[in-house]
């Protein structure tokens, strides 16, 4: 064993990519659960995205084109869910379980015809001068552009939340979300929009899987990526920062047991594969612990259908 | 929660299932196939449903063939199963290890209906297994990996600690050392048989620690696509995957199940058929074939992989030729000795120079 073998710099890059579909899935999802509503569809959002992103990036031969119709995808997916739990006041659980379960099998019919079908490239951005300081440079700044973006919108939705009117509105809504009705906040037509954006985004997750991380189109190739996000915005205490810090850890560990399997380090390989779900939990409990005391942020609202006072 | 996905998807197939099988043609024949994936994965599946066709083709109207996909292997392997067996088939092929309970529930309430079961051990009168003898076409892989690798680091990434897969990496190891006295293998076990975005990351970690050989024992096409990406070199895994890395595309080990799905029919057919059998068959009988050799291989070591499959299938060649160490330094073979049957399909040990232990 020689832990020099292990190229860190390689390390923390590979686990910045193999995060990033979570980081926005589970941003998205965030958004949509700080309106109040729980979307258990993520999975089937994401597949979608896969599948569609990978589709359109392999015929107009370009993979941010892709990355679009996967959000697209995406969105149009939510808004069936929105459909059933905000006008039709299913039940939130049911639906978004029946969500991922169509999204799997439309997006395998839908794929069929792409298995072993080679994907477009993504080029890597080298931010100028920053990119060529050994080690860092590697590390943070030889990225694509949807890594970058999936780290702007971690900033702008901290921002949009804690910083501006609309999220304020956004969150008062999945508080309470009678009081925010009885002051004049269009409940229904919030959350329709925040359903849109988790779906948005969850398929722009899912893109990155198929065009990028994979690179490829194969059946069910989310495995359950979709779950994990899921269960991040909950263990964040659906805090941005702390989802993104969870998300890499997650990563991190994934790549990190690898590597450490690859240079034969004797340690039990069962303990290693379960050490990324261990590590995040403990982590993001230990947050959660230490600051904010009793206040877990759970919007009081979440899951429950919104039905009008008249 | 994938437990419950898996339940409904399945009982949704179960109920697909009961309305084609419904409207089957009535052949003199019937064949039924189960998969655990979908033919359209390019590796595992895709090899048996090749099978399938052979057998439609050999065969043509006297024998009519079914499958079903995405079959789990639980207690919904047993119901499609019997499905099969109540709308008339007269044979089944069960195509993975895990169908291997189920298999022998369903055969000992259908006596007349004949069961061949893929890489499993366990038979009854009216169920034989069978199984390739993969390791042979790893030899001739780790061979081309020994010469082809210049940083002589070779990466593994492989599924489950079965025996199956430890034979793979002791036949690939030994055939390799033997090519490149230098070479090294790093083996990454993932605990799954398909996971295409785990692959490509155990693929990524084992070229960033300086492979730049890369084999497999997971059944997607990811590695190769990350191999031709990082530029380095990969064989295919039960199908041929050159489609997915043309460059980085060696070659590949197919599964040949048609010759062996034909003359299995025939004998259901005419009468011969016996249970209990247990065939394990390589290179020699078409079990296991290599695949086309790439441009990139230089003549000599072409030549010299021919030579390694030949000698192989004739039977002057064997994978486990001592003298041959375990891990530990102890002796496992005698000079010219070579392997058991026995030893081999209970194999839970590396062979000296490899490092790393085996997951328990």
């Amino acid at each position: 064993m020689d832990l020099s073998e292990i190229n860190f710099a390689v390390l923390v890059a590979s686990l910045i990519v193999a995060s990033t579909p979570l980081v926005l899935a589970a941003l998205g999802e965030l958004i949509v659960e700080k309106s109040g509503v729980l979307n258990l569809g993520v999975e089937g959002m994401m597949i979608i995205g896969a599948v569609t992103g990978f589709i359109v990036g392999v015929e107009t031969g370009s993979a941010y084109i892709g990355m679009m119709a996967a959000a697209m995808a995406g969105a149009l997916l939510s808004l069936l869910f929105a459909f059933i739990i905000l006008i039709m006041q299913a039940n939130q659980v049911a639906s978004g379980l029946a969500l991922t379960i169509f999204g799997l099998g439309i997006a395998a019919l839908m794929g069929h015809p792409y298995t072993g079908v080679k994907s477009p490239q993504i080029s890597t951005i080298s931010i100028p001068f920053i990119s060529e300081i050994p080690v860092l440079g590697t590390m943070f700044f030889q990225h694509d552009l949807i890594v970058y973006l999936s780290l702007i919108s971690v900033l702008v939705i901290w921002y949009f939340l804690n910083r501006m009117r609309a999220g304020l509105i956004l969150r008062s809504v999945g508080e309470d979300h009678d009081v925010a009705h009885s002051l004049g906040y269009r409940v229904v037509t919030i959350r329709f929009l925040a359903i849109t954006f988790g779906g948005a985004m969850a398929g722009v997750g899912g893109g990155y899987l198929s065009l990028v991380r994979v690179p490829q189109w194969t059946e069910g190739m989310t495995a359950g990526a979709g779950w994990i996000a899921l269960a991040l915005v909950v263990f964040s205490g659906w805090r941005p920062f702390r989802l993104l810090i969870g998300a890499y850890i997650f990563g991190g560990i994934t790549i990190l047991q690898l590597n450490l399997q690859a240079i034969g380090v004797n340690i039990n390989i069962a303990l290693l594969s379960m050490a990324p779900y261990l590590a995040t939990i403990l982590a993001l409990v230990v947050i959660s612990m230490s600051r904010f005391r009793g206040n877990r942020g759970a919007p009081g609202c979440l899951g429950r259908s919104f039905v009008k006072i008249t | 929660m994938r437990q419950f996905m898996k339940y409904f998807s399945a009982s949704f197939l179960f109920i697909s299932m009961v309305i084609t099988s419904s409207i089957a043609i009535a052949a003199d024949y019937k064949v039924g196939f189960i998969y655990i994936g979908p033919p359209g994965d390019h590796g595992w599946n895709y090899q048996h449903d090749v099978g399938r066709k052979a057998v439609d083709e050999a065969f043509g109207d006297k024998v009519e063939t079914f499958f079903q996909e995405n079959v789990p292997e639980s207690a919904d392997a047993e119901r499609v199963m019997t499905q099969m067996a109540l709308s008339g088939a007269d044979m089944i092929f069960a195509t993975s290890f895990g169908y291997m309970e189920p298999v022998l529930n369903v055969a000992k309430k259908f006596p007349k209906v004949k069961f061949e079961h893929a890489t499993g051990y366990m038979t009854a009168d009216n169920v034989s297994t069978y199984s390739a003898r993969f390791y042979e076409g790893r030899t001739v892989a780790g061979h081309i990996a020994g010469k082809m690798t210049k940083s002589n680091t070779i990466g593994y990434v492989a599924s489950y600690p079965i025996p199956e897969v430890v034979r793979g990496i002791n036949s690939a190891y030994l055939a390799a050392k033997k090519a490149n006295p230098n070479v090294e293998f790093k083996v990454i076990w993932i605990f799954t048989w398909y996971d295409p975005a785990k692959e490509a990351d155990a693929a990524k970690t084992l070229i960033s620690q300086g492979a730049d050989v890369i084999l497999q024992h997971v059944d997607s096409s990811a590695i190769m696509t990350v191999a031709e990406e990082a530029g380095v070199y990969a064989f295919g895994q039960a199908s041929d995957m050159s489609a997915f890395g043309p460059n980085a595309h060696l070659t590949a080990i197919i599964n040949g199940w048609a010759p062996y799905y034909v003359k299995k029919v025939k004998q259901g057919m005419d009468g011969t058929w016996k249970g209990a059998e247990q065939t394990f068959d390589g290179i020699g009988a078409g079990m296991v074939i290599i695949g086309p050799l790439s441009d990139k291989i230089p003549d000599s070591v072409k030549k010299e992989a021919m030579e390694i499959r030949d000698g192989i299938a004739s039977g002057t060649l064997h994978s486990f030729t001592g003298p041959i160490n375990k891990q530990d330094g102890s002796p496992w073979l005698k000079a010219g000795e070579t392997a058991d049957m026995g030893t081999l399909l209970g194999m839970n040990f590396y062979v000296e120079g490899i490092e790393g232990d085996i997951p328990q």
